[in-house]
């Protein structure tokens, strides 16, 4: 697709070039468990490859992601933006208000969103956010060896972010298998889903339960989406739905941010050792750490018509799969892509997308991090591997179970 | 805003002013003595997204910043088009339009900004007078596409006299025209009384008839009338196109920034580590405190309380009004 003629419907005037072909599973086990020789061979093999397995087409060079990211006219998110297409089959939820729609259903509750999650809405959050990152760390730091993703990587989002949204105390374990149900369903029906299925009907009850008017404290994210339904921006049927995303999308997600961040500093003693340095370089660290692991890796779009990328045609209708974490570390856009670096500028990275749909939840992500590293900042020496660190597979998260790590304090 | 909102002087500014500059590639008068201009970027990139409701800046040369409906096409990623009117009474900015821009002249645009979108709704009963038919134009087209039931009332003083009214629909159940030289007055307050209770009302046009709106909106839902005035908020101070200096807060060190580069790029430059995303005032990532002068902002993102602050700026495409800048930085 080029930039400059994103017309919708590019009409194939010349012969398509022949498309490459690659049949590897982009949702098996090998892949999953490490993605970058999958990813580096679809980049080399060209801007846009077919993959026969499940006859997606893939991009996985930043240029290309990050132009069908942004052209929402020509790579349309309300068939799906998983592996099941919603024009030849139906949802298996009813499909999110933000993520699985276009223009102009997207509109107002974006805008909604965009508001209740903007950084000016959520400064009144960063001191206690603040204050709880460093009681956590205290806690965590009583030991100087500890698994980082439930003590820190789970811990933190799931103390601060369903206390933002304003849910209620009880069943917030359902949030974790919920989300990590749900990024697997954006892949193919393999063991992964099934592994989810059984419990699927129960989280999802939970968690539309607590997208209800009354199930939310005043003061939250919850009540300000179902105030802008009170002031007409969208409707009372929109505001459940609308809390839901952030439910579904602001808790895994985050969980894996932060593991990705510590897996890093921990992996880079350099790196850590500047951050002590300099402290500001917080920021800049969390979105290093995002570009780096990407910890969300893909999603899907659905051509809208006949769509010419790179010489060759993809056909109205089919489903394209954008690999962000291939795009993140692609050596046509980054030097020295698969090193972690504080040095580098990681502004433009495609972690949280690009476009219309660009994570609304970033700067509620980006305040997290920052909170929980200035907190360990503040406390911890070096940090290191105590033992090899587990992966969890997801199909389309690249997620830790466990992560092993050694502090001296100071 | 179809017609221009209240003329805001920025001396000095000009199409060379920082920020993103289109090209005016056509451009049309059309009735009502209203010029068309279609712009698109010089290098044939997409421009920003925008929605229903949703204006520009246009900085002219002259030292003029006006604010412009969009009433083109957003699934067209390549060009924008705004209408404007001869304001005969006007401070200049549209006689400029009128008299000087022509196609292939460069012009500096701010935004897209939206600050009367489209709500969800079934029902829709949109009141345009005259010019103010134009943020309209891209709701009408997106209720039709939603297939919501709506109504267009359009007053103005005579049909010749009314823009693209030839565009609509001729439907009289759809498109409404009232034409005071036919003595058929628009009455706002009898067409939202008589509107459903779960109707959203647009209404832009003259102050009085936003005023009617307004009036008539007493006793209907909250948020349920949605106006927009010709006359802007006050802008906080003129801006400029020659250099600003930006003073690096927490280093001390300061920048200057010409119209060639961004007040990021110059942070940058200075050695400040400012992150950003999109670069092109949309997502938020880049928002920087600003501790001392005044802020020309330039993005998506700031409603009109938040620019009214003036305590943050998007470095990525926002510029500064006073010639110093002190940020957080």
């Amino acid at each position: 697709m080029s930039t400059t003629a994103p017309a919708t419907t590019t009409p194939a005037t010349t012969t398509p070039a022949p498309l490459p072909v690659d049949d590897t599973d982009a949702f098996g086990e090998e892949v999953l468990g490490d993605p970058g020789p999958f990813h580096a061979a679809l980049r080399d093999a060209g801007p846009v490859v077919h993959l026969s397995r499940y006859d997606v087409y893939a991009l996985g060079r930043y240029e290309q992601v990050h132009a069908a990211l942004v052209d929402w006219q020509a790579f349309a998110s309300g068939a799906g933006v998983g592996l099941s297409n919603f024009r030849r089959e139906p949802p298996w939820r009813p499909p999110s208000l933000l993520l699985e729609t276009d223009p102009p259903h997207h509109d107002a509750p974006r805008v909604v969103l965009e508001k209740v999650l903007s950084p000016r809405a959520l400064r009144r959050l960063r001191e206690q956010w603040a204050a709880d990152a460093r009681d956590l760390v205290d806690e965590v730091l009583r030991e100087e060896e500890f698994d980082a993703v439930p003590a820190i990587a789970e811990a933190f989002p799931l103390r601060v972010f369903p206390d933002a949204v304003g849910i209620g105390t009880e069943g917030r374990e359902h949030l974790l298998p919920y989300g990590d149900h749900l990024f697997n369903a954006f892949g193919p029906a393999n063991s992964l889903v099934a592994r989810g299925a059984p419990r699927r009907a129960e989280h999802g009850a939970w968690v539309d339960a607590q997208c209800a008017r009354e199930a939310l404290r005043p003061g939250g994210f919850g009540a300000a989406i179902w105030a802008a339904a009170d002031r007409g921006d969208i409707t009372p049927a929109q505001a459940p739905l609308v809390v839901r995303s952030l439910l579904s999308a602001g808790v895994d997600t985050t969980v894996q941010g932060l593991a990705a961040l510590l897996h890093a500093v921990a992996t880079h003693p350099a790196q850590w050792a500047r951050l002590r340095a300099e402290p500001r370089l917080a920021r800049v660290a969390f979105d290093e750490a995002v570009r780096w692991a990407s910890p969300v890796q893909l999603f899907f779009r659905t051509a809208t018509g006949d769509v010419r990328i790179g010489g060759a045609v993809v056909p109205d209708g089919e489903k394209i799969v954008m690999f962000l974490g291939a795009a993140n570390r692609d050596p046509r856009r980054w030097e020295r892509p698969d090193e972690f670096d504080l040095g580098r500028d990681p502004s433009g990275h495609v972690g949280f997308g690009m476009g219309l749909h660009q994570c609304v939840g970033q700067h509620v992500a980006r305040l997290e991090a920052e909170s929980v590293l200035q907190a360990l900042l503040e406390r911890v020496e070096t940090v290191e591997l105590a033992e090899t660190p587990r992966r969890h597979l997801n199909n389309t998260m690249r997620a830790w179970a466990s992560l092993p790590l050694r502090v001296r304090r100071r | 805003m179809g017609e221009q909102r209240d003329a805001r002087t920025r001396p000095g500014a000009g199409s060379e002013a920082g920020g993103t500059v289109l090209r005016v590639v056509a451009r049309e008068l059309t009735a009502g003595d209203v010029v068309v201009l279609v712009l698109a970027d010089p290098a044939g990139d997409r421009l920003r997204d925008w929605a229903p409701g949703a204006h520009v800046d246009l900085v002219l040369p002259g030292g003029v910043v006006r604010q412009y409906s969009l009433c083109g096409d957003r699934y067209d990623p390549l060009t924008y088009r705004v209408a404007v009117r001869r304001e005969p009474a006007g401070r200049g900015g549209s006689a400029h339009v009128h008299d000087h821009l022509a196609v292939g002249d460069l012009v500096g645009v701010g935004g897209p900004r939206n600050t009367f979108p489209l709500v969800p709704a079934q029902e829709y009963l949109f009141l345009a007078g005259g010019i103010g038919i134009t943020p309209l134009l891209p709701m009408i087209e997106q209720a039709e596409r939603l297939g919501a039931d709506w109504h267009l009332a359009y007053g103005g003083r005579s049909r010749a006299a009314m823009p693209f009214l030839a565009d609509l629909p001729g439907d009289p159940a759809r498109v409404s025209v009232h034409a005071r030289d036919e003595g058929r007055r628009l009455d706002v307050a009898a067409l939202v009384a008589a509107a459903g209770p779960q109707a959203r009302v647009y209404c832009c046009g003259p102050a009085g008839m936003v005023a009617d709106a307004e009036r008539a909106a007493a006793g209907r839902p909250p948020g349920s009338v949605r106006t927009e005035r010709f006359s802007a908020a006050a802008q906080a101070a003129p801006v400029r196109s020659d250099p600003f200096e930006v003073v690096l807060a927490r280093s001390g060190t300061s920048v200057v920034v010409d119209a060639s580069t961004t007040v990021l790029q110059a942070l940058e430059g200075a050695g400040a580590r400012v992150l950003s995303s999109c670069g092109q005032g949309l997502c938020g990532t880049c928002e920087t405190a600003v501790l001392e002068g005044v802020p020309d902002h330039r993005d998506s993102v700031l409603d009109d309380a938040e620019r009214a602050a003036g305590d943050c700026l998007l470095v990525c495409v926002s510029r500064a009004c006073s010639g110093r800048l002190v940020l957080d930085v």
